[in-house]
């Protein structure tokens, strides 16, 4: 932890732009979160150099984590192209000067938005997720008193009543996106928007997961190895999106696509939504 | 025989603190037994207390002291002293009570109404509606009343709807509070020979007749209840005397 | 004689103060399977108080509120939070005057009923599904209207549907506060009947508050008159609005329009 008490001179900002103290504040909330697997740890978050909902949470844990050996990976919707990932990459480098990476394999740390990469993690991995609104209830339970007493007894009905009426009115349900999960049996919990078909990822991973909502001043934590189970029926199992198509660039079949229209007429094509893991599949077939 | 209903020392003041607090004493040191398979007339002039002991029987008004034992199955209970439960539990199997007036949830269907009692016990819902359908049948209730709510019945309709619910299942004690008031000569004697039988079953019956013919056909003896003084001072003096 | 069913509900001494103003005062009494209690008095009597505490919803200063569990008798007030919330939902329903202070009315009919099941543990759409349907149908909501939302029902539909919600999940005792009280007096009568059937049926207890002494009577086994928080006058239903002794009862029952 010493590298990261370094302060350079010539340097206007802290490591990785907080102060020592606020991370300190941050990495309690962080452990604390840890320690109770899906619970919301209140947090003070800071103000950022970005809007909150720009991932200004994910962007304080990823802060507060960052050491000098790190080595970041940030996407944004599986890419590390676009515009919010290639911002919040630059402004580590320049704030903290750690060396980044597009590779899954390679990163210490994986700051994401909206999606998890699709090659497994390892233990040596941390993955911090941006969340515009940690807290699942949020749509049915206005009250904050009223959604902590609901977590605090586990009475979780009203959120099963999401998927029933999905039932009753589609015959399916519908929820494909930030579908709420119960963490280590006790805590109900957002993955962050996140789609569905990265939710058995989150099972058992090997990788530490944490969720920071800037705005909503909340941390939650899966530890490594904890049980993660998306809410559903004993008659309507939990199912994710299957793609008729592969990927158009790598042929991946068990990667989660984007749709892209290719010229007026709708033409359309599918490729990986993480493009990482895209270029990677179609460097081995080049290799081979 | 067996003395089904057992009365001793019965007295009754109403106190209406409306009205002042004034002090109306009913009845005094009452005394009565009812057997068996015997119809008992109460008598007495107007406003003498008849309907007040009625009631009281039926532990509808809570008597001041004495006390009214009912043989209730096995046991025997003392409605002055008995525990609400106890009381309902009475009332649903031993004693059946028929009002002049009928009390019912509005927009009930008679024959719901009439099988209610039935039902309430156990009786099975087929069987509960055969017998209300056949005593609705012989107290001359046309079959097509018998879906809607009697509500909107003559007076002389509602009283034969209470009557056969009073009738719907064979209680040891029937109480009947001016039974045949608003009837016609045909419907009375429905109500008599009705009487009859619940006294050949072995039903002991208390009740108010004011119209001669009906007491002379039903009642075994007749039970004079004389109204006591304002002040409870005097006791009453009541007699039992046999019909005719 | 031997009482004939169990005792779901005992409340010994209770007493409950809001600021220098008593709303209940050591009230006591006790309550068996399948016997409905009426407790009647004028606004400000402590009836509400009293359901409320009864309910798990306002702590009571002083007494004790006991009630049926499985195979014992738990003071529920005694319990800590969580455990009193484990309890309460499965063994006691409270039913609130106006429907919309006990519904979602966001959502659908069958969701309504579903949710105090699936806060219970289930987990199965398709029985959830039928238990809806078999409610609906016990309290006269036609089936087909399983998926509409209670928004755009009437008054007393929405007070059915309410009571089938409260009582789906098989609570032991059913606390209603004045359940008939916005409905027009056609509506009350059905609704009445509804609660009498449901009552005999299922064999609850129920407590209910009512200021109208027309509804105690059809309703009631037993009647409670309160007034300042304190139960003056008791007993059978048909004993105490026909034979009351208490001066504050006879106004009660000498005030009521005759129709």
């Amino acid at each position: 932890m010493e590298t990261d008490l370094a302060f350079d001179d010539d340097d206007v900002y802290s490591f990785a732009y907080l102060d020592e103290m606020t991370k300190r504040m941050i990495r309690r909330a962080i452990l604390k979160a840890v320690a109770v697997p899906g619970y919301q740890v209140p947090f003070g978050s800071r103000e950022m150099p970005l809007p909150p909902g720009w991932g200004t949470g994910g962007l304080q844990v990823t802060a507060s984590l960052l050491g000098r050996d790190d080595r970041l990976k940030v996407i944004d919707q599986g890419a590390d192209d676009t515009t919010n990932a290639v911002s919040i990459r630059r402004f580590f480098a320049e704030v903290s000067g750690v060396a980044t990476t597009e590779r899954t394999g390679e990163a210490t740390i994986i700051q994401t938005r909206h999606r998890i990469p699709e090659r497994a993690l390892t233990e040596d991995q941390i993955i911090v997720f941006q969340q515009p609104q940690p807290e699942p209830l949020r749509r049915f339970i206005t009250e904050e008193a009223v959604a902590r007493k609901i977590h605090a007894f586990a009475r979780y009905g009203v959120m099963y009543v999401r998927l029933y009426e999905d039932i009753s009115r589609l015959g399916h349900i519908a929820m494909s996106s930030d579908y709420p999960v119960v963490v280590n049996g006790r805590y109900l919990a957002s993955p962050s928007p996140i789609p569905k078909f990265d939710n058995p990822k989150l099972h058992r991973s090997r990788a530490l997961a944490l969720f920071g909502a800037g705005r909503e001043r909340r941390i939650h934590a899966i530890p490594p190895f904890t049980e993660v189970k998306s809410l559903d029926f004993a008659d309507y199992p939990f199912t994710v999106q299957r793609f008729e198509a592969c990927c158009s660039a790598c042929g991946a079949q068990d990667s989660y696509l984007d749709e892209i229209l290719l010229d007026d007429g709708g033409r359309r094509a599918f490729v990986c939504s993480d493009t990482a893991y895209c270029a990677e599949r179609r460097g081995e077939r080049t290799e081979s | 025989m067996i003395i089904l209903i057992s009365v001793g020392g019965l007295s009754k003041t109403f106190t209406l603190h409306t009205q002042g607090g004034a002090e109306i004493g009913v009845f005094d040191d009452i005394s009565l037994e009812v057997r068996a398979g015997e119809c008992i007339c109460l008598h007495g002039p107007s406003g003498a207390g008849k309907s007040t002991l009625l009631r009281s029987l039926y532990a509808n008004y809570k008597p001041d002291a004495g006390h009214i034992i009912v043989q209730h199955g096995d046991e025997s209970i003392d409605l002055v002293n008995a525990e609400p439960w106890e009381v309902v539990e009475v009332r649903r199997r031993t004693i059946g009570y028929v009002s002049q007036f009928l009390r019912v949830i509005p927009r009930v269907a008679t024959i719901d109404i009439v099988t209610e009692p039935a039902t309430t016990i156990g009786i099975p819902a087929d069987e509960a509606h055969a017998k209300a359908k056949a005593l609705l049948a012989r107290l001359n209730i046309p079959k097509r009343l018998w879906s809607l709510a009697p509500a909107t019945f003559s007076g002389g309709e509602q009283q034969r709807v209470n009557i056969a619910r009073g009738f719907m299942v064979d209680y040891p004690v029937l109480l009947l509070d001016e039974p045949t008031a608003s009837l016609d000569a045909a419907n009375r004697q429905s109500v008599v020979e009705l009487i009859k039988e619940a006294k050949a079953r072995g039903a002991a019956i208390v009740g108010i007749f004011h119209d001669e013919e009906v007491r002379e056909a039903v009642a075994d003896r007749l039970f004079k209840v004389a109204q006591s003084s304002v002040r409870k001072s005097r006791r009453n003096i009541t007699a039992v005397e046999p019909v005719a | 004689m031997k009482p004939r069913a169990r005792e779901i509900l005992r409340v010994e001494r209770l007493s409950k103060t809001f600021g220098r103003v008593p709303a209940c005062s050591t009230v006591s009494f006790s309550l068996r399977q399948g016997e409905v209690l009426g407790i009647v008095g004028e606004s400000g009597s402590g009836k509400s108080t009293l359901l409320r505490c009864l309910a798990g919803r306002i702590q009571p200063d002083e007494g004790k509120v006991l009630v049926a569990s499985d195979d014992h008798v738990v003071d529920i007030w005694a319990m800590d939070e969580a455990s009193r919330e484990q309890f309460l939902p499965t063994t006691a329903s409270l039913i609130h005057q106006n429907p919309r202070d006990g519904l979602r009315l966001d959502i659908s009919a069958g969701g309504n009923i579903a949710e105090p099941l699936m806060a219970a543990g289930g987990r199965h759409y398709g029985s959830l599904r039928a238990t809806a349907l078999e409610w609906l149908e016990k309290v006269d909501i036609e089936g087909w209207r399983i998926d509409d939302l209670p928004e755009i029902f009437s008054g007393g539909m929405q007070q059915r549907l309410q009571i089938a919600r409260g009582l789906a999940t098989h609570p032991r005792l059913v606390l209603m506060d004045e359940p008939t009280g916005g409905l027009d007096v056609s509506v009350q009568a059905k609704l009445l009947d509804l609660l009498r059937g449901l009552v005999r049926e299922l064999g609850i207890a129920v407590v209910v508050v009512t200021h109208d002494i027309g509804v105690a009577r059809l309703l009631a086994d037993r009647l409670m008159v309160m007034q300042r928080g304190r139960v003056i006058e008791e007993g059978l239903t048909d004993q105490v609005l026909d034979d009351p002794h208490h001066p504050y009862t006879q106004l009660l029952v000498s005030s009521v329009l005759q129709v």
